[in-house]
């Protein structure tokens, strides 16, 4: 009996511990970033100041709330492609068989798998190629190269899930394969089409790499970009209150998406990985 | 499945329309694709063949193998060796990427293992806790980097003071600065920030064993030790395998937080970081490429060899 409660006991405290190690860093930037002057040096554990100064001044910068814009406009834009095209193309290689098919997923299974710096080089010529440098839409051409390999994937494993039925009726009636993706398939793709949307976006929100080597003014940063290249007066002072606070606004509406479609991203990540 | 929906002899069977459509349905992603991956990885890898600089990409000439190794005797009779393959720089952040990826991988597996367990278990709170550890895999890279390097401040980090007061050291560190402790430094970041990933795609495959065998187990009084490595470990190996391929690849290609926590650390920079440095901010652009071919060749054989030998089926096609 005593055994089975110290059991108990011993898993409660891993549970604990995991819970907040895993909360604690969020907690204490959003501690940090309602500090400011000396009270931002001082190690506190729990809340005890309450100063929007630093949201004001990271608000009331003259770029920051461009590169939230930025970002917004980017990622949206690169999911929305990314899901059209991935649609069809999906469509095509879950249900239809062909020959090649299984080299096909492969290979779209590899690109997702590229080390992006090992485009990079060619990447910059086709972005200067194409007059794109320095502009959005240079990241929404290159974040292509991770959302749709994705979005195929995700959406080819949900589609070849569907059973044979719902395709039947349609083909004896004669319909034609656009007829059928847009008619049958597509109302029963809305939730799987949410999570890869909100999964690529998130990736999309994220990235770093690109976006830090395809823009040049402060003005086309992304947030992420904009977040690292955070500087102050001289080299040695790091505005750390201003940094935290960009970094709650930038983090706060993608953990509350999160939990809002927890059950739904949690399978939508599986799909993407787990299936051997 | 549409084989058995045959033509009726008149104009193409209905397969044919089929795969036709699926043809024209295919091509828009696929040109996509080519556009944007195939085609600037075979301009990378012809970059690292020319002595092409970044404000004059056109102008590169033919180089051969020359940003990789180039032997050149001079009249003295001395050899002397140049190019990627002799740099020491190179070699170091080889190393630097091999030691961040397998010790990463390797936390992140057995901790994600312990984490998925736990979710695995019923008992109250159980989706709070889902919830929670989401939080540290949706918070963006560059974020969790700012959030550490102000926790791991030496002076008025957070970490310091919980490990000054708790007596396991004596004085303050300066985690992301030193050379001996930024990479403990990346990878504690790193496991934070991914373990939770790797628990949920554990998780889905522990799902999948199912119930009874461990109430088998349990009435037989199997110690419950025993039936993880005898029973669960080998069912969910192949989640686990496709799991690790996943979080290995990516931390082989770990760029972001490396270049935001310990900027211009010898002692963290990956092969990523130093190929984009060449590239972009030495002006090198040729040997940055060469130095970035070098990482692709290294995963696809990595790669091949993982799936090869660890008989990974990866396509999901392999039951149906």
């Amino acid at each position: 009996m005593n055994n089975k409660l110290l059991g108990r006991v011993a898993f409660y405290a891993l549970v604990v511990v995991i819970v907040v190690f895993s909360v604690f860093p969020f907690y204490y930037a959003i501690i940090t970033s309602f500090a400011t002057g000396t009270a931002l040096f001082e190690v506190n554990y729990w809340p005890k100041h309450f100063d929007t100064s630093n949201y004001e001044s990271v608000l009331g910068g003259r770029t920051f709330i461009r590169s939230i814009v930025n970002s917004v406009f980017i990622a949206t834009t690169t999911v929305l492609m990314a899901l059209f095209l991935a649609v069809t193309a999906s469509y095509a290689l879950a249900r239809v068989r062909f020959r090649g098919r299984g080299l096909l997923l492969m290979a779209i299974l590899a690109v997702s798998m590229f080390p992006q710096i090992a485009v990079l080089a060619g990447l910059i010529e086709l972005i200067k190629f194409l007059g794109l440098f320095n502009t959005p839409w240079a990241m929404i051409v290159s974040y292509t190269i991770f959302t749709l390999p994705f979005t195929v994937w995700v959406l080819t494993t949900f589609m070849r899930d569907l059973p044979l039925e719902i395709e039947e009726a349609a083909i004896v009636d004669g319909a034609s394969p656009w007829v059928i993706i847009t008619k049958v398939f597509l109302p029963l793709l809305w939730p799987a089409l949410v999570t890869t949307g909100l999964l690529a976006f998130i990736g999309a929100w994220n990235e770093f790499l690109f976006a830090l080597t395809f823009t040049l003014s402060e003005a086309q940063r992304t947030t992420p970009v904009a977040i690292a290249m955070l500087s102050g007066a001289s080299v040695q002072e790091i505005p750390w209150g201003p940094i935290m606070a960009a970094s709650v606004i930038v983090t706060v509406p993608l953990v509350i998406l999160v939990l809002i479609f927890q059950r739904k991203i949690v399978a939508g990540l599986t799909a993407g990985g787990v299936k051997g | 499945m549409a084989n058995s929906i045959q033509g009726t002899g008149r104009g193409p069977s209905l397969q044919q329309q089929r795969q036709r459509a699926a043809f024209w349905f295919i091509a828009p992603m696929l040109a996509a694709l080519l556009l944007v991956a195939a085609w600037p990885l075979c301009r990378t890898i012809w970059f690292s063949f020319t002595d092409t600089s970044l404000d004059n990409l056109y102008g590169g000439s033919w180089a051969g193998f020359d940003n990789y190794l180039q032997i050149r005797t001079l009249e003295s009779g001395r050899v002397l060796y140049r190019g990627t393959l002799v740099d020491p720089d190179w070699w170091n952040a080889v190393w630097n990427t091999v030691k961040f990826s397998v010790v990463s991988v390797l936390f992140e597996t057995v901790l994600g293992l312990i984490v998925a367990l736990v979710l695995n278990a019923e008992f109250k709170g159980r989706g709070l806790v889902r919830a929670a550890i989401l939080i540290p895999w949706a918070i963006p890279t560059i974020v969790s980097a700012k959030m550490w390097a102000w926790m791991l401040n030496d002076q008025f980090g957070i970490i310091n003071d919980i490990l000054l007061n708790l007596g396991l050291i004596s004085q303050k560190i300066a985690w992301t600065a030193s050379t001996d402790t930024a990479m403990t430094a990346v990878l504690i970041v790193d496991i934070w920030k991914t373990t939770p990933f790797m628990a949920l795609l554990i998780l889905a495959g522990l799902q999948m064993v199912p119930r009874d065998i461990y109430e088998a187990a349990k009435i037989d009084g199997i110690n419950p030790v025993k039936v993880f490595f005898r029973v669960t470990l080998p069912l969910i190996r192949p989640a686990l395998m496709v799991a690790v391929i996943f979080r290995m690849l990516d931390a082989l290609r770990i760029f972001d937080l490396i270049y935001v926590l310990t900027p211009n650390s010898k002692a963290t920079k990956t092969m990523s970081v130093i190929s984009r440095e060449n590239m972009i901010d030495f002006n090198n652009f040729a040997y940055g490429a060469a130095q970035s071919t070098l990482l692709f060749a290294l995963i696809a054989i990595f790669v091949s060899l993982y799936i090869w030998l660890g008989k990974v089926d990866l396509s999901g096609e392999g039951g149906k």
